[in-house]
Protein backbone atom coordinates (compact mmCIF):
# COMPACT_ATOMS: atom_id res chain seq x y z
CA UNK A 1 0.00 0.00 0.00
CA UNK A 2 0.94 3.50 -0.43
CA UNK A 3 0.33 6.37 0.78
CA UNK A 4 0.19 9.95 -0.65
CA UNK A 5 0.59 13.14 0.84
CA UNK A 6 -2.02 15.82 0.26
CA UNK A 7 -2.63 19.55 1.04
CA UNK A 8 -5.68 20.77 1.41
CA UNK A 9 -7.54 23.72 2.81
CA UNK A 10 -10.16 22.73 5.93
CA UNK A 11 -12.18 24.88 7.35
CA UNK A 12 -9.59 28.14 6.11
CA UNK A 13 -6.84 26.29 7.16
CA UNK A 14 -3.97 24.83 5.12
CA UNK A 15 -3.56 21.28 6.36
CA UNK A 16 -1.07 18.65 5.24
CA UNK A 17 -1.42 15.04 5.72
CA UNK A 18 -0.22 11.51 4.27
CA UNK A 19 -3.10 9.19 3.89
CA UNK A 20 -3.44 5.64 2.52
CA UNK A 21 -5.61 6.09 -1.12
CA UNK A 22 -8.11 3.92 0.14
CA UNK A 23 -9.08 6.50 2.66
CA UNK A 24 -12.63 7.88 2.52
CA UNK A 25 -12.54 11.89 3.23
CA UNK A 26 -15.09 11.25 6.18
CA UNK A 27 -13.12 8.99 7.66
CA UNK A 28 -9.74 11.33 7.30
CA UNK A 29 -11.35 14.73 8.70
CA UNK A 30 -13.08 12.37 11.42
CA UNK A 31 -9.75 10.38 12.52
CA UNK A 32 -6.78 12.16 11.31
CA UNK A 33 -8.15 16.16 11.66
CA UNK A 34 -10.86 14.85 14.86
CA UNK A 35 -13.30 17.27 13.02
CA UNK A 36 -16.51 14.84 14.17
CA UNK A 37 -19.12 16.99 13.66
CA UNK A 38 -19.24 15.33 9.95
CA UNK A 39 -20.99 12.10 10.92
CA UNK A 40 -20.87 8.53 9.06
CA UNK A 41 -24.31 7.17 9.24
CA UNK A 42 -25.34 4.95 5.53
CA UNK A 43 -22.02 5.39 4.30
CA UNK A 44 -23.12 4.87 0.61
CA UNK A 45 -24.04 8.46 -0.01
CA UNK A 46 -28.00 7.76 0.97
CA UNK A 47 -28.48 9.69 3.70
CA UNK A 48 -26.16 13.26 3.39
CA UNK A 49 -25.15 13.02 7.02
CA UNK A 50 -21.42 13.43 6.23
CA UNK A 51 -22.43 16.35 3.84
CA UNK A 52 -19.23 18.64 3.23
CA UNK A 53 -18.24 21.61 1.04
CA UNK A 54 -15.62 20.99 -1.60
CA UNK A 55 -14.94 23.93 -3.34
CA UNK A 56 -18.41 25.42 -2.97
CA UNK A 57 -20.23 22.39 -3.56
CA UNK A 58 -22.06 20.27 -1.11
CA UNK A 59 -20.68 16.65 -1.44
CA UNK A 60 -20.60 13.41 0.36
CA UNK A 61 -17.64 13.20 1.87
CA UNK A 62 -17.89 9.05 2.53
CA UNK A 63 -17.85 8.68 -1.33
CA UNK A 64 -14.55 10.90 -1.77
CA UNK A 65 -11.25 9.67 -1.31
CA UNK A 66 -8.88 11.48 0.48
CA UNK A 67 -6.94 11.87 -1.80
CA UNK A 68 -9.14 13.66 -4.12
CA UNK A 69 -9.62 16.16 -2.38
CA UNK A 70 -5.57 17.32 -2.61
CA UNK A 71 -5.56 21.03 -3.59
CA UNK A 72 -9.54 21.50 -2.76
CA UNK A 73 -10.88 23.76 -0.12
CA UNK A 74 -13.26 21.99 2.07
CA UNK A 75 -15.64 23.50 4.57
CA UNK A 76 -17.26 21.13 7.22
CA UNK A 77 -19.78 22.30 9.88
CA UNK A 78 -17.19 23.29 12.15
CA UNK A 79 -15.97 25.81 9.60
CA UNK A 80 -19.76 27.18 9.28
CA UNK A 81 -19.66 29.41 12.53
CA UNK A 82 -16.70 29.99 14.43
CA UNK A 83 -15.91 29.71 18.05
CA UNK A 84 -18.96 30.97 20.83
CA UNK A 85 -20.50 32.63 17.53
CA UNK A 86 -22.87 29.95 15.41
CA UNK A 87 -23.65 30.98 11.84
CA UNK A 88 -26.79 31.99 11.09
CA UNK A 89 -28.25 28.90 9.85
CA UNK A 90 -26.81 27.42 12.82
CA UNK A 91 -28.45 29.46 15.42
CA UNK A 92 -32.46 29.45 12.67
CA UNK A 93 -31.91 25.79 13.60
CA UNK A 94 -31.85 26.30 17.50
CA UNK A 95 -34.47 28.91 17.39
CA UNK A 96 -36.82 26.58 15.59
CA UNK A 97 -35.81 23.56 17.52
CA UNK A 98 -35.21 22.20 14.58
CA UNK A 99 -32.79 19.59 16.35
CA UNK A 100 -34.07 15.97 17.41
CA UNK A 101 -31.84 13.25 18.02
CA UNK A 102 -29.03 15.38 16.01
CA UNK A 103 -27.58 12.55 13.82
CA UNK A 104 -28.13 14.61 10.51
CA UNK A 105 -28.01 17.84 11.66
CA UNK A 106 -24.75 18.68 10.33
CA UNK A 107 -25.09 17.44 7.25
CA UNK A 108 -28.12 19.21 7.31
CA UNK A 109 -27.23 22.63 8.05
CA UNK A 110 -24.11 22.36 5.69
CA UNK A 111 -26.87 21.29 2.60
CA UNK A 112 -28.97 24.53 3.94
CA UNK A 113 -25.91 26.65 3.87
CA UNK A 114 -24.72 25.83 0.84
CA UNK A 115 -28.68 26.00 -0.43
CA UNK A 116 -28.92 29.86 0.80
CA UNK A 117 -25.63 30.68 -1.10
CA UNK A 118 -26.85 29.77 -4.56
CA UNK A 119 -30.22 30.95 -3.72
CA UNK A 120 -30.45 33.29 -0.81
CA UNK A 121 -34.38 33.69 -0.84
CA UNK A 122 -35.81 29.94 -1.49
CA UNK A 123 -38.88 28.62 -1.08
CA UNK A 124 -39.98 26.35 1.04
CA UNK A 125 -40.51 23.92 -2.05
CA UNK A 126 -36.64 24.96 -3.11
CA UNK A 127 -35.80 24.00 1.02
CA UNK A 128 -37.50 20.91 0.47
CA UNK A 129 -35.52 19.90 -3.35
CA UNK A 130 -32.19 21.70 -1.61
CA UNK A 131 -32.05 19.13 1.60
CA UNK A 132 -33.67 15.88 -0.69
CA UNK A 133 -29.91 14.41 -0.20
CA UNK A 134 -30.46 14.59 3.46
CA UNK A 135 -32.06 12.08 5.56
CA UNK A 136 -33.87 12.50 9.06
CA UNK A 137 -34.83 9.30 10.40
CA UNK A 138 -36.81 11.34 13.54
CA UNK A 139 -38.80 13.10 10.46
CA UNK A 140 -38.34 16.40 11.44
CA UNK A 141 -38.67 17.58 8.29
CA UNK A 142 -40.94 20.78 9.15
CA UNK A 143 -39.10 22.45 11.68
CA UNK A 144 -35.88 21.79 9.32
CA UNK A 145 -37.39 23.97 6.89
CA UNK A 146 -39.09 26.71 8.99
CA UNK A 147 -35.37 27.11 10.08
CA UNK A 148 -33.69 27.66 6.61
CA UNK A 149 -36.58 29.63 5.70
CA UNK A 150 -36.19 31.56 9.03
CA UNK A 151 -32.25 31.93 8.19
CA UNK A 152 -32.93 33.16 4.57
CA UNK A 153 -35.57 36.06 5.88
CA UNK A 154 -38.77 34.23 4.73
CA UNK A 155 -41.76 33.93 6.67
CA UNK A 156 -42.00 30.36 8.29
CA UNK A 157 -45.49 30.30 7.82
CA UNK A 158 -44.45 28.93 4.07
CA UNK A 159 -44.18 25.48 5.60
CA UNK A 160 -46.49 23.25 6.24
CA UNK B 1 -11.90 -0.50 2.44
CA UNK B 2 -8.66 -2.77 1.39
CA UNK B 3 -5.67 -0.48 0.33
CA UNK B 4 -5.09 0.32 -3.53
CA UNK B 5 -2.68 2.45 -5.41
CA UNK B 6 -3.90 5.85 -6.46
CA UNK B 7 -2.76 7.06 -9.69
CA UNK B 8 -3.56 10.58 -11.14
CA UNK B 9 -2.23 10.34 -14.58
CA UNK B 10 -2.44 13.91 -16.55
CA UNK B 11 -2.76 12.86 -20.06
CA UNK B 12 -5.07 10.44 -21.75
CA UNK B 13 -2.16 8.23 -23.11
CA UNK B 14 -0.76 7.64 -19.24
CA UNK B 15 -3.66 6.41 -18.19
CA UNK B 16 -4.20 3.86 -20.83
CA UNK B 17 -0.63 2.80 -20.09
CA UNK B 18 -1.08 2.32 -16.63
CA UNK B 19 -4.75 0.62 -17.48
CA UNK B 20 -2.23 -1.93 -20.02
CA UNK B 21 0.26 -2.31 -17.08
CA UNK B 22 -1.82 -3.09 -14.66
CA UNK B 23 -4.47 -5.00 -16.29
CA UNK B 24 -7.27 -6.89 -14.11
CA UNK B 25 -6.01 -5.12 -11.23
CA UNK B 26 -7.08 -1.21 -12.23
CA UNK B 27 -9.83 0.09 -12.01
CA UNK B 28 -11.09 3.86 -13.20
CA UNK B 29 -12.38 6.50 -10.93
CA UNK B 30 -14.49 9.81 -11.98
CA UNK B 31 -16.96 10.73 -9.99
CA UNK B 32 -16.93 7.45 -7.67
CA UNK B 33 -20.27 8.04 -6.69
CA UNK B 34 -21.37 4.09 -7.63
CA UNK B 35 -17.55 2.76 -7.51
CA UNK B 36 -16.36 3.92 -4.08
CA UNK B 37 -19.51 2.15 -2.81
CA UNK B 38 -18.36 -0.72 -4.50
CA UNK B 39 -15.15 -0.62 -2.99
CA UNK B 40 -16.68 -0.54 0.56
CA UNK B 41 -18.53 -3.11 0.01
CA UNK B 42 -15.74 -4.92 -1.37
CA UNK B 43 -17.39 -5.67 -4.50
CA UNK B 44 -14.27 -4.23 -6.02
CA UNK B 45 -10.44 -4.98 -5.19
CA UNK B 46 -8.72 -3.14 -7.32
CA UNK B 47 -4.68 -3.15 -7.01
CA UNK B 48 -4.57 0.01 -8.80
CA UNK B 49 -7.31 2.86 -9.15
CA UNK B 50 -6.61 5.69 -11.93
CA UNK B 51 -8.14 8.70 -11.58
CA UNK B 52 -9.41 10.10 -14.68
CA UNK B 53 -10.15 13.23 -13.40
CA UNK B 54 -6.31 14.38 -13.88
CA UNK B 55 -6.51 13.93 -17.62
CA UNK B 56 -5.93 17.70 -19.02
CA UNK B 57 -6.43 16.27 -23.29
CA UNK B 58 -10.12 15.25 -21.99
CA UNK B 59 -12.80 17.02 -24.05
CA UNK B 60 -14.49 19.85 -22.78
CA UNK B 61 -17.44 19.34 -20.64
CA UNK B 62 -19.58 20.25 -23.34
CA UNK B 63 -18.50 21.06 -27.20
CA UNK B 64 -20.77 21.44 -30.40
CA UNK B 65 -19.72 21.04 -33.88
CA UNK B 66 -19.77 18.56 -37.05
CA UNK B 67 -23.46 17.65 -36.34
CA UNK B 68 -23.72 16.76 -32.66
CA UNK B 69 -22.74 17.48 -29.09
CA UNK B 70 -19.71 15.67 -26.93
CA UNK B 71 -20.12 15.72 -23.59
CA UNK B 72 -16.40 15.08 -21.31
CA UNK B 73 -16.27 11.69 -19.49
CA UNK B 74 -15.67 14.09 -16.23
CA UNK B 75 -18.23 16.42 -16.48
CA UNK B 76 -20.52 16.13 -13.23
CA UNK B 77 -23.86 16.44 -13.30
CA UNK B 78 -24.80 19.33 -11.42
CA UNK B 79 -22.92 21.18 -14.58
CA UNK B 80 -24.28 19.22 -17.30
CA UNK B 81 -28.21 20.13 -15.99
CA UNK B 82 -27.25 23.84 -16.42
CA UNK B 83 -25.71 24.08 -19.93
CA UNK B 84 -27.21 25.76 -21.89
CA UNK B 85 -26.66 23.93 -24.94
CA UNK B 86 -27.83 20.64 -23.46
CA UNK B 87 -30.84 22.47 -22.14
CA UNK B 88 -31.60 23.60 -25.65
CA UNK B 89 -30.97 20.82 -27.47
CA UNK B 90 -31.27 17.57 -24.67
CA UNK B 91 -33.99 18.64 -22.46
CA UNK B 92 -34.72 15.16 -21.61
CA UNK B 93 -31.63 14.45 -21.22
CA UNK B 94 -31.50 17.11 -18.35
CA UNK B 95 -34.14 15.75 -17.27
CA UNK B 96 -32.87 12.74 -16.27
CA UNK B 97 -29.65 14.19 -14.95
CA UNK B 98 -31.66 16.32 -12.89
CA UNK B 99 -32.87 13.62 -11.12
CA UNK B 100 -29.91 11.11 -10.41
CA UNK B 101 -29.13 10.75 -6.69
CA UNK B 102 -29.15 13.90 -4.78
CA UNK B 103 -27.60 17.47 -5.32
CA UNK B 104 -24.21 15.69 -3.39
CA UNK B 105 -24.31 12.72 -5.98
CA UNK B 106 -24.49 15.42 -8.69
CA UNK B 107 -22.04 17.43 -7.67
CA UNK B 108 -19.78 14.11 -8.60
CA UNK B 109 -21.41 11.89 -10.61
CA UNK B 110 -20.20 11.94 -14.34
CA UNK B 111 -22.66 11.06 -16.96
CA UNK B 112 -19.53 8.74 -18.13
CA UNK B 113 -19.84 7.00 -14.74
CA UNK B 114 -23.37 6.71 -15.41
CA UNK B 115 -23.05 5.23 -18.52
CA UNK B 116 -20.00 2.66 -17.65
CA UNK B 117 -21.80 1.42 -14.26
CA UNK B 118 -24.35 -0.41 -16.62
CA UNK B 119 -27.05 -0.43 -14.08
CA UNK B 120 -30.18 -1.45 -16.19
CA UNK B 121 -31.80 1.37 -14.12
CA UNK B 122 -29.14 3.99 -14.91
CA UNK B 123 -31.05 6.95 -15.06
CA UNK B 124 -29.58 8.66 -18.52
CA UNK B 125 -29.61 5.60 -20.49
CA UNK B 126 -33.14 5.58 -21.99
CA UNK B 127 -32.53 9.58 -23.08
CA UNK B 128 -29.02 8.15 -24.42
CA UNK B 129 -30.28 5.86 -26.62
CA UNK B 130 -33.19 7.75 -27.74
CA UNK B 131 -30.59 9.88 -29.12
CA UNK B 132 -28.40 7.72 -30.61
CA UNK B 133 -25.63 8.52 -28.08
CA UNK B 134 -21.80 6.81 -29.17
CA UNK B 135 -18.83 6.73 -26.88
CA UNK B 136 -15.63 7.87 -27.46
CA UNK B 137 -13.05 4.93 -26.47
CA UNK B 138 -9.72 6.10 -25.71
CA UNK B 139 -7.40 2.75 -25.74
CA UNK B 140 -4.15 1.63 -27.08
CA UNK B 141 -4.71 1.17 -30.70
CA UNK B 142 -6.13 4.88 -30.38
CA UNK B 143 -9.53 6.03 -30.63
CA UNK B 144 -12.94 4.42 -31.60
CA UNK B 145 -16.65 5.08 -31.36
CA UNK B 146 -19.69 2.55 -30.26
CA UNK B 147 -23.26 3.31 -30.06
CA UNK B 148 -24.48 2.97 -26.60
CA UNK B 149 -26.57 0.41 -27.55
CA UNK B 150 -24.00 -2.07 -28.53
CA UNK B 151 -21.71 -0.92 -25.33
CA UNK B 152 -23.85 -2.26 -22.59
CA UNK B 153 -23.65 -5.80 -22.23
CA UNK B 154 -25.06 -6.83 -19.24
CA UNK B 155 -25.89 -5.49 -15.66
CA UNK B 156 -22.36 -4.20 -14.86
CA UNK B 157 -21.35 -5.37 -18.00
CA UNK B 158 -19.84 -3.18 -21.07
CA UNK B 159 -17.71 -3.41 -23.89
CA UNK B 160 -14.78 -1.75 -22.57
CA UNK B 161 -11.65 -3.00 -22.61
CA UNK B 162 -9.38 -3.50 -19.98
CA UNK B 163 -7.21 -0.66 -21.37
CA UNK B 164 -9.52 1.68 -22.48
CA UNK B 165 -10.94 4.83 -21.54
CA UNK B 166 -14.42 6.19 -22.57
CA UNK B 167 -13.37 10.25 -23.18
CA UNK B 168 -16.36 11.67 -24.16
CA UNK B 169 -20.17 10.79 -25.27
CA UNK B 170 -21.57 12.71 -28.55
CA UNK B 171 -24.82 13.15 -29.42
CA UNK B 172 -26.09 13.85 -32.82
CA UNK B 173 -27.85 16.83 -32.87
CA UNK B 174 -31.57 15.96 -33.98
CA UNK B 175 -31.79 16.87 -38.15
CA UNK B 176 -35.44 17.58 -37.67
CA UNK B 177 -38.00 18.81 -34.98
CA UNK B 178 -38.01 16.25 -32.33
CA UNK B 179 -40.10 16.82 -28.50
CA UNK B 180 -38.74 14.77 -25.78
CA UNK B 181 -39.67 13.94 -22.41
CA UNK B 182 -38.20 11.54 -19.53
CA UNK B 183 -40.31 9.57 -17.20
CA UNK B 184 -39.03 8.17 -13.39
CA UNK B 185 -40.79 6.26 -10.59
CA UNK B 186 -38.95 5.91 -7.33
CA UNK B 187 -40.15 5.05 -4.11
CA UNK B 188 -39.01 8.45 -2.58
CA UNK B 189 -38.30 11.86 -4.46
CA UNK B 190 -34.19 11.84 -3.19
CA UNK B 191 -31.46 9.58 -3.54
CA UNK B 192 -33.30 6.66 -5.02
CA UNK B 193 -32.47 4.21 -8.19
CA UNK B 194 -35.63 4.22 -10.78
CA UNK B 195 -37.90 1.17 -10.25
CA UNK B 196 -38.91 2.46 -13.75
CA UNK B 197 -37.62 4.98 -16.52
CA UNK B 198 -38.73 5.89 -19.73
CA UNK B 199 -37.59 8.82 -22.21
CA UNK B 200 -39.43 9.45 -25.42
CA UNK B 201 -38.96 11.14 -28.30
CA UNK B 202 -41.50 11.59 -31.31
CA UNK B 203 -40.48 13.73 -34.73
CA UNK B 204 -42.36 15.26 -37.39
CA UNK B 205 -42.74 12.10 -39.55
CA UNK B 206 -44.73 10.35 -36.57
CA UNK B 207 -41.62 8.44 -35.31
CA UNK B 208 -42.15 7.40 -31.58
CA UNK B 209 -38.73 6.22 -29.84
CA UNK B 210 -38.85 4.86 -25.97
CA UNK B 211 -35.68 4.53 -24.31
CA UNK B 212 -36.73 2.14 -21.13
CA UNK B 213 -34.85 1.64 -17.94
CA UNK B 214 -35.15 -0.77 -14.97
CA UNK B 215 -36.98 -2.91 -17.30
CA UNK B 216 -34.61 -5.58 -18.96
CA UNK B 217 -30.99 -6.33 -17.63
CA UNK B 218 -30.10 -4.02 -20.01
CA UNK B 219 -31.72 -0.36 -20.59
CA UNK B 220 -33.33 -0.64 -24.47
CA UNK B 221 -34.57 1.05 -27.15
CA UNK B 222 -37.92 0.58 -29.66
CA UNK B 223 -39.53 2.40 -32.06
CA UNK B 224 -42.69 2.58 -33.42
CA UNK B 225 -42.86 3.71 -37.36
CA UNK B 226 -47.06 3.41 -37.77
CA UNK B 227 -47.17 6.99 -36.54
CA UNK B 228 -50.35 5.27 -34.33
CA UNK B 229 -48.29 6.77 -31.04
CA UNK B 230 -47.62 10.15 -31.96
CA UNK B 231 -51.05 10.48 -32.99
CA UNK B 232 -52.57 11.95 -29.50
CA UNK B 233 -55.98 12.08 -31.99
CA UNK B 234 -55.89 8.49 -33.13
CA UNK B 235 -58.00 6.32 -30.74
CA UNK B 236 -56.89 5.44 -27.08
CA UNK B 237 -57.40 1.77 -27.24
CA UNK B 238 -55.49 1.21 -30.56
CA UNK B 239 -52.77 3.78 -29.20
CA UNK B 240 -52.62 0.84 -26.55
CA UNK B 241 -52.66 -1.84 -28.17
CA UNK B 242 -49.94 -0.23 -30.50
CA UNK B 243 -48.33 0.73 -27.10
CA UNK B 244 -48.05 -2.60 -25.43
CA UNK B 245 -46.72 -4.16 -27.96
CA UNK B 246 -44.27 -1.57 -28.60
CA UNK B 247 -42.54 -2.45 -24.70
CA UNK B 248 -43.82 -5.92 -25.17
CA UNK B 249 -39.81 -6.84 -25.10
CA UNK B 250 -39.59 -5.34 -21.27
CA UNK B 251 -38.02 -8.28 -18.52
CA UNK B 252 -38.03 -6.43 -15.89
CA UNK B 253 -36.98 -8.41 -12.87
CA UNK B 254 -38.74 -8.63 -9.01
CA UNK B 255 -36.75 -6.89 -6.15
CA UNK B 256 -37.18 -4.74 -3.05
CA UNK B 257 -37.93 -1.87 -5.39
CA UNK B 258 -40.88 -3.52 -6.83
CA UNK B 259 -42.30 -6.88 -8.45
CA UNK B 260 -41.92 -7.35 -11.80
CA UNK B 261 -45.74 -6.96 -12.29
CA UNK B 262 -45.99 -3.74 -11.18
CA UNK B 263 -43.05 -2.60 -12.95
CA UNK B 264 -44.52 -3.90 -16.39
CA UNK B 265 -48.09 -1.78 -15.50
CA UNK B 266 -45.81 1.17 -14.36
CA UNK B 267 -44.01 0.71 -17.77
CA UNK B 268 -47.28 1.44 -19.32
CA UNK B 269 -48.35 4.10 -17.44
CA UNK B 270 -44.77 6.06 -17.72
CA UNK B 271 -44.59 5.38 -21.17
CA UNK B 272 -47.94 7.08 -21.70
CA UNK B 273 -47.11 9.83 -19.61
CA UNK B 274 -43.59 10.36 -21.26
CA UNK B 275 -45.37 9.81 -24.93
CA UNK B 276 -48.05 12.64 -24.20
CA UNK B 277 -45.01 15.02 -23.16
CA UNK B 278 -43.01 14.74 -25.81
CA UNK B 279 -45.87 14.76 -28.46
CA UNK B 280 -47.36 17.80 -26.67
CA UNK B 281 -43.67 19.42 -26.67
CA UNK B 282 -43.34 18.53 -30.37
CA UNK B 283 -46.51 20.37 -30.89
CA UNK B 284 -45.56 23.51 -28.86
CA UNK B 285 -42.29 23.75 -30.61
CA UNK B 286 -43.74 23.94 -34.04
CA UNK B 287 -46.20 26.40 -32.82
CA UNK B 288 -43.06 28.34 -31.76
CA UNK B 289 -44.16 28.30 -28.38
CA UNK B 290 -41.57 26.61 -25.46
CA UNK B 291 -42.85 24.31 -22.53
CA UNK B 292 -41.06 23.72 -19.47
CA UNK B 293 -41.81 21.23 -17.22
CA UNK B 294 -41.04 17.29 -17.28
CA UNK B 295 -43.40 14.82 -17.40
CA UNK B 296 -42.64 13.53 -14.20
CA UNK B 297 -44.23 16.15 -12.60
CA UNK B 298 -47.86 16.90 -12.05
CA UNK B 299 -50.17 14.64 -14.37
CA UNK B 300 -50.11 12.11 -12.22
CA UNK B 301 -52.80 9.24 -13.64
Amino acid sequence: MTTTRIELTVNGTAVTLTVGAHRPLLEVLRDELNLTGTKECCAVGECGACTVIVDGRPVNSCLMLAVEVSGRHVTTVEGLGCAGRMSRMQQAFLDRGAVQCGFCIPGMVVSATSLLEAEPHPSAEQVREGLSGNLCRCGGYNRIVAAVLAAAGEAPEETR
Amino acid sequence: MQAFDYARPATTAEAVALLTRHGDQARILAGGTDFVVRLRHGIETPGVVVDIKGLTDLPADVTEGGGSVRIGATAVMADLCRHPVLRARFPALVEAMSVVGSIQIRNRATLAGNVCHASPAADTAPALLVHDARLVIAGTGGERRMPLSEFVLGPGRTALGTAEIVTAAELPVPARPLGTAFARMTRRRGVDLATISVCCSVDADGVTRLGCGAAAPVPFLVTDISGILADVNAPGPARDVALDRLIAQARPISDVRASREYRLAMLRVLSRRALLAAAQRLAASQNGKARTGGADRGDRA
